[in-house]
């Protein structure tokens, strides 16, 4: 096996991994503070790819800028979906919520199915083709460019949680819903923040990588099933957990695709799930958000 | 309703295809179809509250198994059927294993289920001698004692007596202790624990019926669409397919798979035909999603138990 392929497995694999560590902080986010899943999550990124399509092709504007109207317009929906769905069903028993989150799921995945069609589709991007050389691998600078928003992003919203007021309710909120009301913190408000706030982590991520991968609307799917992979690994409700279980995993997958067949490599992280989820179903880092 | 009602409906079942077009009688064994599976689903995922989102491994190893011995060692798919059942029982019983001995629950349990099914996909993706990705097709000979028809009608009858067997299963079950207990897991697995109930053996049996019959179903899809593909017969989508109709029908309740499935399938075949024409796939998965979701909020129960409250019926024990 020669290093140099394993290097640059490792290191692409761990660029990819920014977006999976935004898409996953983002479903932490709203599982920690409701202990609802999300299964609409991948199929909320696909829309955030469309929408980096659609300003890409109709505005002319670069996916590395569109990613904060993306995000905005997901937090919207995510803030539309929380106030008019989810609200309704956070005391249900959990195959409730999950049966009412498949169903926003399907409704999303088939409403980009309409309203695109099935081909696969790429955003472009002035970096897309630009790579560097760092000794003996070469980078995409699309894909540097795309782990670098990511982790800036993560990082802010990290400050969001906890150097903001409003950051400081939502962590109170997600520790102890009763003593959070107790205090009169205005939990409704902070469950819409919170999911608004998770679904723009996957609007700016599907726009963010809408350049490097293509994308349909069945990819929601697949990405849905990532972040609940990488959010068991890491552990639900840890957004620290998230983060390096999204590197985590990307990794894997690049390194599967190297040493086996590439359609095998998603057998690595569903290996690794089934494993966690018997062995240490908390994950690799507790639970506190 | 009395039992005079059910031979009448039986009796209508039974004459129908001699008065229908090739066209209703293609959904109608669609009907049957997913009824049966959503029938078998219903015992560990109504009754028992194991919310499996993984079914369709079931699927996929029942029809692989049968459609292998046929082609491979020319066993009639008659009998290759119960193969593929037991094996699918041996993945359920492993899945149900894991699950229950390590304790997982909602969305851990919901994630397990699919994990495995996930790694079942891939691996028939990737074994070249069941076919690969490409998958498996079978060529037509119309040889019933292939499980092939040259007339719709004997789909019609073989998927109806499956759907009915299931259903026979389920109310044996519902009226034995064993059905109780199910019950009881679902409302309180802890108390039920206290009075002494054995709920891992219970909840092992649940799933291990669940999971031969559902891999009978296999053979059947095997067998009347002539191919089976990785992505589509162990697939997420085909899982959400068989969990939908029941839930939507009344999970835990006899009727409810058999009236989800004669509410959703013909929406879902006409809605796909109707649309399919100008390249709108999508549409009668949207009317899943949306039905899915006005049945979580206004009948968390699911239409059966509601439209026997309706016409005054008994009360759901």
């Amino acid at each position: 096996m020669d290093p140099t392929l394993v290097l640059q497995g490792v290191l692409s694999g761990l660029l990819f991994g920014g977006v999976y560590s935004l898409m996953a902080v983002g479903l932490t986010l709203i599982f920690g503070v409701m202990r609802v899943v999300n299964f609409a999550h991948g199929d909320m990124m696909v829309w955030g790819m469309y929408l980096a399509l659609l300003l890409s092709t109709r505005a002319g504007l670069d996916p590395y800028l569109a990613f904060v109207a993306c995000a905005a317009a997901l937090f919207a929906l995510g803030l539309a979906v929380q106030r008019g769905l989810v609200d309704r069903i956070v005391d249900a028993p959990h195959e409730m919520q999950i049966l009412l989150m498949l169903g926003v799921a399907l409704v999303l995945e088939n409403l980009a199915l309409v309203a695109f069609g099935p081909e696969p589709a790429r955003v472009r991007s002035a970096l897309s083709t630009a790579t560097v050389w760092l000794g003996p691998v070469f980078v995409d600078v699309a894909r540097l460019v795309t782990f670098a928003v990511a982790v800036v992003l993560t990082l802010a919203l990290y400050l969001f949680l906890f150097r903001t007021d409003v950051g400081r309710t939502v962590r109170a909120a997600a520790d102890n819903t009763y003593g959070a009301l107790v205090i009169g913190t205005d939990v409704r408000r902070v469950y819409a923040v919170a999911f608004g706030v998770g679904a723009a982590c996957v609007g700016a991520a599907g726009a963010l990588v809408s350049p490097i991968l293509p994308f349909q609307p069945a990819t929601g799917l697949s990405l849905s099933v990532a972040s609940f992979n990488i959010v068991i690994i890491g552990g639900m409700g840890s957004l620290l957990g998230a983060f390096i279980g999204g590197l985590l995993v990307s990794v894997a997958e690049s390194l599967g695709a190297v040493f086996l067949k590439p359609s095998l490599k998603e057998l690595f992280s569903f290996s690794l799930l089934i494993v966690i989820l018997l062995f240490r179903p908390a994950g690799l880092f507790g639970k506190r958000l | 309703m009395g039992p005079w009602l059910w031979l009448a409906a039986l009796a209508v079942l039974l004459a129908l295809p001699a008065v229908l077009s090739g066209y209703v009688v293609t959904i109608f064994i669609l009907i049957f179809f997913y009824g049966f599976l959503g029938q078998a689903w219903n015992i560990v995922g109504g009754y028992t509250g194991q919310l499996s989102v993984g079914h369709a491994a079931f699927v996929g190893i029942g029809g692989y198994t049968a459609a292998m011995l046929s082609i491979e060692a020319g066993l009639t798919p008659w009998i290759g059927m119960f193969i593929g059942g037991a094996l699918a029982a041996v993945l359920g019983a492993i899945i149900a294993y894991l699950g229950f001995r390590f304790g997982l629950r909602g969305f851990y349990f919901v994630l397990l289920t699919v994990a495995f099914a996930e790694v079942c996909r891939i691996l028939a993706s990737n074994i070249d001698a069941i076919g690969g990705a490409l998958g498996l097709y079978i060529t037509f000979t119309g040889n019933p004692r292939q499980f092939q028809f040259q007339d719709q009608r004997a789909y019609y009858y073989v998927a109806l007596a499956l759907m009915m067997a299931a259903t026979g299963v389920v109310a044996v079950i519902e009226r034995r202790r064993f059905g109780i207990y199910l019950t009881a897991i679902r409302e309180d697995e802890a108390a039920c624990e206290a009075l002494g109930v054995n709920t891992f053996k219970y909840k092992m049996l649940a799933m291990l019926v669940s999971s031969f019959l559902t891999g009978i179903g296999g053979t059947f899809y095997a067998y009347y669409l002539f191919s089976l593909q990785p992505s589509t017969v162990f697939g997420i989508p085909l899982s959400v397919e068989i969990i939908i109709r029941p839930i939507v029908g009344g999970a835990g309740t006899l009727l409810g798979p058999i009236l989800g499935s004669f509410i959703l399938t013909p929406l879902g075949e006409l809605s796909r035909s109707y649309f399919g024409q100008g390249g709108m796939y999508g549409v009668h998965l949207i009317a899943y999603g949306v039905l899915l979701i006005a049945v979580v909020l206004f009948l968390p129960h699911g239409a059966y138990p509601y439209l026997t409250r309706l016409f005054g019926g008994r009360p759901r024990a």
